[in-house]
């Protein structure tokens, strides 16, 4: 209060924290990871009707190693899991998943010899949107959670 | 289809262990050595030009039949629009000539039938598991293979089925 | 000095393969020797789930194969099983079937136009398609409650009656498309960049297209002139007129020309079903095959029991075992079912096009460049969900 009266217009006054995470939620970068058929209404959502693109997501990378944002959206198969492990680990820190559907969270419909039950026994996962598929606005509400969720991070190392 | 029908038994009376119309369609059981050489017949004769392999699968019968696999073909002509069914019975060990000299689109399915079932097809160019891990074990499809199915862990029924669970917050819900 | 080919994986997670499809290439330089499609890597046991779940439920599970054509695979697995019970579907009930069927058929073709478009480098495409799909799935959303996984059909007919007003937004698309059709014409089929991707990339012989088992869209291509719905017709798609669509030349840009004609087809189609829309019940009498309406459910005691049968023990099925086949957007998807007398199915298989439609890849890229690769995967059409059910 007292010190604002005199710092000029046009400045801001933050924690380097809060700055930071505020660079890192608003310009996440996804990887275009989609498996079945909610990497349909993932695409919905980035193209003209729910633009994905108005919340930092402009740019969807192809290569992991330029991508900090995994959206498994779809069932993740036995034969596929080393797959999206390796991709993982090649994903640079700080990097966040999203779990999209029911099948990328728990299995879905599908409880079987072949499908892996939620990604989080090969991943670990920031948020779960659950879904079959999920609406493009629930999508845009789990990507916003996760932009809370981001805001609220710590810098310091534990 | 009636004429298809006296056709074929006409001019093939042994090939045939069976052949009858069955809900508007031709359905015929074969024995497994006379299976390349009908083919033959049926994709090359002029009038009958099968030249469209729609589809290769097959059963599973454990315990309902003498002989516990059935390979089922199904033939269509697009010159003349009819349909014809083959249905080949096999048994656990022996081999079923593979039809990917006639048509090529044999060749994956009758692929996905050896990873799903185990049935072996003699001379296929390329005999290896297609839709599985290559070194996965087992036949899904056999009626002998779990479907592998976990029941949904709740917070009551956890006790059953992870004894050793303990929450990341340190208690056991 | 010697010679050596580079072998190069196209990995599963890939931008321009639609899914989870994994190519390897062996390359001469830019020329592809051999490419080899591996697949599996969605692989779902969807045949040995049906096996557990009753008839009804299993339409479920179908809508996940082919998720661009839902409705698609929800008619041939239905159709499949009222041919083992011998029904006859009620002909409002047979038309609103064609309605949306065809209505799947533009909008699996949207979401193909849209990202081959954009894997050749045409990116605006996919918004635009993107734009006139959501129009398609609006009303499925209308007509069922789903966007996209609707399971709207039923064995003997459809789960609800159409709501009132389905028939003005059904009118309103027919009135906009033709216009957005032409529109995406014109930005591509006489574009001289188009055309130079497109034109003899990807060619395929006819008798090398029917010994491969190819069919639909990349069959007619060819000039191979078999279409399902005229040759065996089928949920009373013999009363309606249209052409079929036919290439010369067997490449890229042929399937593109056919695949749009299709599009303006199916409008065609839909006009005319919408026009002769009778009225009539939307699903079979009687409370065997059907559950009773639930203000009925709610009031008569009979009702009330046969409801809870319906939905607990499920209807069964007579012994035997049949294949059916319908013209899907992407080829000829058949379902052969073999029943015990039970509730549930004894065994349920899916032809899926695409399964068949991508081992001829080989065949397709070899002796083009890799640039010409990914223009014959997108113009191949291939849903890898039922590829691998």
């Amino acid at each position: 209060m007292g010190i604002g009266r005199h710092i000029p217009a046009g400045i801001l006054l933050t924690s380097v924290e809060k700055a930071v995470n505020w660079a890192r939620s608003s310009s996440l970068w996804p990887l275009g990871f989609g498996l079945a058929c909610c990497a349909i209404e993932m695409m919905s959502t980035f193209a003209s009707r729910f633009d994905l693109a108005r919340f930092g997501m402009e740019v969807m990378r192809a290569s992991p190693r330029q991508a900090d944002l995994m959206i498994v959206a779809g069932r993740l198969s036995v034969k596929m899991s080393p797959v999206i492990r390796q991709l993982y680990e090649q994903m640079p820190n700080p990097k966040y998943v999203i779990a999209m559907g029911a099948c990328a969270s728990t299995g879905g419909v599908f409880n079987n010899y072949a499908i892996v039950q939620g990604v989080d026994r090969v991943l670990p996962v920031d948020i779960y949107v659950p879904g079959c598929p999920p609406r493009p606005e629930q999508l845009i509400d789990g990507i916003l959670k996760l932009q809370a969720k981001i805001r609220r991070e710590k810098l310091r190392q534990n | 289809m009636g004429k298809l029908k006296d056709r074929l038994q006409k001019e093939r009376p042994d090939d045939f262990v069976t052949l009858m119309a069955q809900r508007g369609e031709l359905v015929a059981t074969v024995s497994k050595d006379r299976l390349t050489d009908l083919s033959r017949y049926l994709k090359e004769t002029p009038g009958l030009e099968f030249n469209f392999l729609s589809m290769v699968t097959a059963s599973d019968y454990l315990g309902k039949r003498e002989k516990r696999f059935e390979v089922v073909y199904s033939l269509f002509s697009i010159t003349h629009h009819h349909r014809i069914m083959l249905k080949v019975a096999v048994d656990e060990d022996e081999e079923v000539p593979s039809l990917t000299g006639l048509w090529q689109s044999a060749d994956w399915q009758e692929r996905e039938i050896y990873d799903m079932f185990g049935i072996r097809f003699a001379s296929h160019p390329n005999l290896a598991r297609i839709l599985l891990d290559d070194d996965w074990v087992g036949h899904p499809l056999r009626k002998d293979f779990p479907i592998t199915y976990e029941p949904p862990e709740f917070s009551h029924n956890r006790d059953r089925i992870r004894p050793d669970y303990t929450s990341p917050r340190g208690g056991r819900a | 000095m010697r010679h050596k080919t580079m072998t190069l994986n196209f990995g599963p997670q890939h931008p321009a393969t639609h899914g989870v499809l994994r190519v390897e290439v062996e390359l001469d330089g830019e020329t592809v020797m051999r490419a080899r499609p591996i697949v599996g890597y969605l692989h779902t046991g969807i045949e040995k789930t049906m096996e557990t779940k009753k008839y009804t439920q299993g339409i479920t599970l179908t809508d996940r194969m082919d998720y661009l054509a839902p409705m698609s695979n929800n008619l041939v697995y239905v159709m499949a099983v009222e041919k083992l019970l011998g029904l006859e579907v009620p002909l409002r009930a047979q038309y609103v079937r064609v309605i949306l069927t065809e209505l799947t058929r533009v909008n699996s073709h949207l979401v193909w136009l849209g990202t081959h478009a954009t894997d050749i480098g045409a990116m605006t495409m996919l918004l635009y398609c993107f734009r006139e799909r959501e129009k398609i799935l609006q009303i499925y959303e209308f007509v069922s409650g789903v966007r996209m996984m609707s399971s709207y059909f039923r064995i003997g007919g459809l789960a609800k009656d159409v709501p009132q007003g389905f028939d003005t937004h059904v009118k309103e698309i027919l009135d906009t498309f033709p216009t957005k059709i032409d529109e995406y014409e014109g930005l591509l089929t006489a574009n001289p960049i188009w055309k130079n991707r497109t034109v003899g990339v990807g060619r395929i012989s006819p008798e090398a297209a029917v010994n491969a088992g190819l069919s639909g869209p990349l069959l007619r291509a060819s000039g191979v002139d078999w279409d399902i719905r005229k040759s065996n017709p089928y949920s009373s798609y013999g009363d309606f007129e249209f052409d079929v669509p036919l290439g010369s030349h067997g490449d890229t840009y042929d399937r593109y020309k056919c695949r749009v004609e299709e599009m303006r087809q199916s409008l065609e189609i839909i006009r005319q079903a919408l026009e002769g829309l009778p009225e009539g019940p939307h699903i079979v009498e009687g409370y065997k095959l059907a559950p009773p309406p639930k203000g009925q459910v709610l009031r008569n005691m009979e009702e009330l029991i046969h409801h809870f049968k319906f939905w607990t023990d499920g209807f069964s099925v007579p012994e035997g075992d049949t294949y059916h086949s319908i013209e899907s957007p992407k080829g000829e998807i058949g379902c052969y079912i073999v029943s015990d007398g039970s509730p549930q199915p004894y065994r349920v298989h899916f032809r899926p096009p695409s399964f068949v439609n991508v081992s001829a890849l080989d065949m397709l890229a070899r002796g083009g460049m890799v640039s010409d690769l990914i223009a014959i995967i997108g113009s191949v059409d291939i849903v890898l969900g039922e590829v691998d059910r």
